[in-house]
């Protein structure tokens, strides 16, 4: 790999070479069996736990020098997280970045999917913060793998019974669970309940990092991914009654923005690269 | 009533410690019988309840069971997954303590239906009229049903745990001091229940007590341990009528009359 551009005293991509070995023979054995969450050992990195550090060492692992790498935190291009993610990857890889979806080969994402659909050479890695799905019915890290282990996953609709209960729909909205290729039930991360149907043979290949708890899954290309849901209260996504204040959209997914002290607000795309490119071609940014 | 067994148990033993646990422990269980286990704290009761449900590996001995379809399976042959299996079709198991066989965490409804999830029901509004229907048949207040069961009473939530096992239709229940720990007026009601449930339903139950009262209302025959060992078996009212063996004599006599 190119050593050009990057910053003296450091490897390419910050890990070393058999840190990054270590990281793709979990993450084969991940693809291997879709939504399995494979234990690795997890390095310290440069940042707090929580702040992405298994979704960077998943992208450590993989990118290489030819990589156009995209960086988006709740699908903006231009939050702190996203900034100094991708500043970082920069700086210790020299690749290219971009922030526009069909341009990047390697995309690192916190809490979104990218509205433009993805294609068969793109990869889409998420930051997980807590990848165990069961994790909030059974808190017993043994119990829960033996649960998996044993496909005992009746545990999973308590918790979707609970919200029919209580709010009388299906009130989860994000890291709303999800059964991979009929088998394992897998969080997806906090991603809005939205962009679930996007991860349903999806033509890009899926890695999950979360760096605290050291574990690794993915979802292979075109693979199935089904919501869980009860036949008489069908899984559905968020709706608005606004559009995007800025490009119009009706269907993508919106974030609500306080306008002033007052009680104003305005709905806008939470994906700024989608919203951006709706404008262009709306002729209205050159 | 089927003369083939339900659960053939044969020389089960599960020792801890010379004299900790349960040891050569043999008897067979028909359909729709109920079978009281008694004994002191420490005689090895629960231990043995717990071999007989697939929650603790025996030392030695076998336990076969007959399945709703006739095979016979050996209890401790089956994999983890076809035992869970049992234990939440076939079976059922109530602790002693509610918070045990309870998730507190969630509702009394998300608590009966549990079951019923897990063996793949996928209609909110059929577990819904199955969680009413069984609140109302242990006697518990319908407009409780999305209260968690920490709000709840002890009695309640024994009554709870019951309707938990209960509503996947077991035929067979393992019982661990359902009674315990409640006063006097709860018990008795909780008793009345369970007895009526076990008619209606033609429950096989094997109850594990130390209260030889709840042994003689709800068990058509006895089985007394000591020490690990089985000391006398046979029908409740001879075994406590006329008890043979020293230790049963002591136990029979050192119940209080008021």
């Amino acid at each position: 790999m190119s050593a050009d551009n990057i910053r003296a005293g450091y490897n390419f991509a910050y890990l070393d070479e058999q840190t990054k070995r270590m990281i793709r023979r979990a993450l084969l054995k991940a693809v291997a069996i879709p939504g399995y969450q494979v234990p690795f050992g997890g390095r310290e990195m440069p940042m707090p736990y929580g702040w992405g550090t298994g979704g960077m060492q998943v992208t450590a692992a993989i990118i290489g020098a030819d990589d156009c790498l995209k960086v988006i935190d709740q699908g903006a291009d231009d939050t702190t997280n996203a900034v100094s993610i991708r500043a970082f990857f920069r700086d210790l890889t020299g690749v290219a970045t971009t922030e526009r979806t069909e341009e990047a080969s390697l995309i690192q994402t916190r809490h979104r999917i990218p509205e433009k659909a993805l294609k068969e050479d793109q990869i889409l890695v998420y930051q997980v913060p807590i990848p165990e799905p069961l994790r909030f019915i059974e808190p017993s890290e043994v119990e829960t793998r033996k649960m998996h282990e044993l496909e005992d996953y009746g545990v999973m609709h308590i918790k979707l019974y609970e919200d029919i209960a209580q709010f009388g729909h299906i009130a989860t909205s994000y890291a709303y669970p999800v059964r991979v290729n009929g088998r394992y039930v897998m969080d997806p991360s906090p991603i809005p309940k939205f962009d679930n149907p996007k991860m349903h043979q999806s033509p890009a290949l899926q890695l999950f990092g979360a760096g605290r708890e050291k574990r690794i899954y993915a979802i292979p290309p075109y693979t199935d991914v089904r919501s869980l849901d009860f036949e008489d209260h069908p899984f559905e996504v968020q709706r608005w009654e606004a559009s995007c204040a800025i490009c119009g959209s009706r269907d993508s997914f919106l974030d609500e923005v306080i306008m002033d002290d007052k009680g104003g607000h305005e709905f806008i795309c939470s994906d700024t690269d989608y919203c951006r490119t709706r404008m262009a071609e709306q002729g209205e940014i050159a | 009533m089927t003369a083939k067994p339900l659960l053939q148990v044969r020389d089960v033993t599960k020792l801890y410690a010379a004299g900790k646990g349960c040891a050569n422990v043999s008897f067979d269980l028909y359909p729709g019988e109920v079978l009281g286990i008694v004994g002191e704290s420490g005689s090895g009761k629960s231990t043995l309840l717990s071999c007989l449900s697939a929650r603790l590996a025996p030392d030695q001995g076998s336990i076969h069971y007959v399945n709703a379809e006739g095979e016979q399976l050996d209890l401790y042959g089956l994999s983890e997954s076809r035992q869970r299996l049992l234990q939440r079709t076939e079976w059922g198991i109530v602790h002693q303590h509610a918070r045990d066989g309870l998730r507190m965490g969630v509702s009394g409804g998300a608590n009966i239906g549990e079951r019923l999830m897990a063996t793949g029901e996928r209609h909110y509004g059929d577990l819904r009229a199955t969680a009413e229907r069984w609140m109302a048949d242990v006697e518990l207040d319908i407009d409780r049903i999305d209260d968690k069961p920490t709000t709840y009473s002890g009695g309640m939530q024994q009554r709870l745990q019951i309707a938990r096992n209960l509503v996947t239709h077991p035929r067979l229940v393992f019982m661990d001091e359902p009674a315990g720990g409640l006063d006097v007026s709860v018990q008795a009601r909780l008793l009345d229940l369970l007895r009526r449930l076990v008619t209606e339903l033609g429950l096989a139950v094997v109850i594990v007590t130390h209260d030889l009262a709840v042994a003689r209302l709800l068990a058509q025959r006895l089985i007394v341990m000591r020490r690990g060992q089985v000391v006398e078996t046979g029908l409740t009212d001879q075994v406590l009528d006329d008890p043979q063996h020293a230790y049963t004599q002591l136990l029979v006599s050192s119940v209080l009359t008021p």
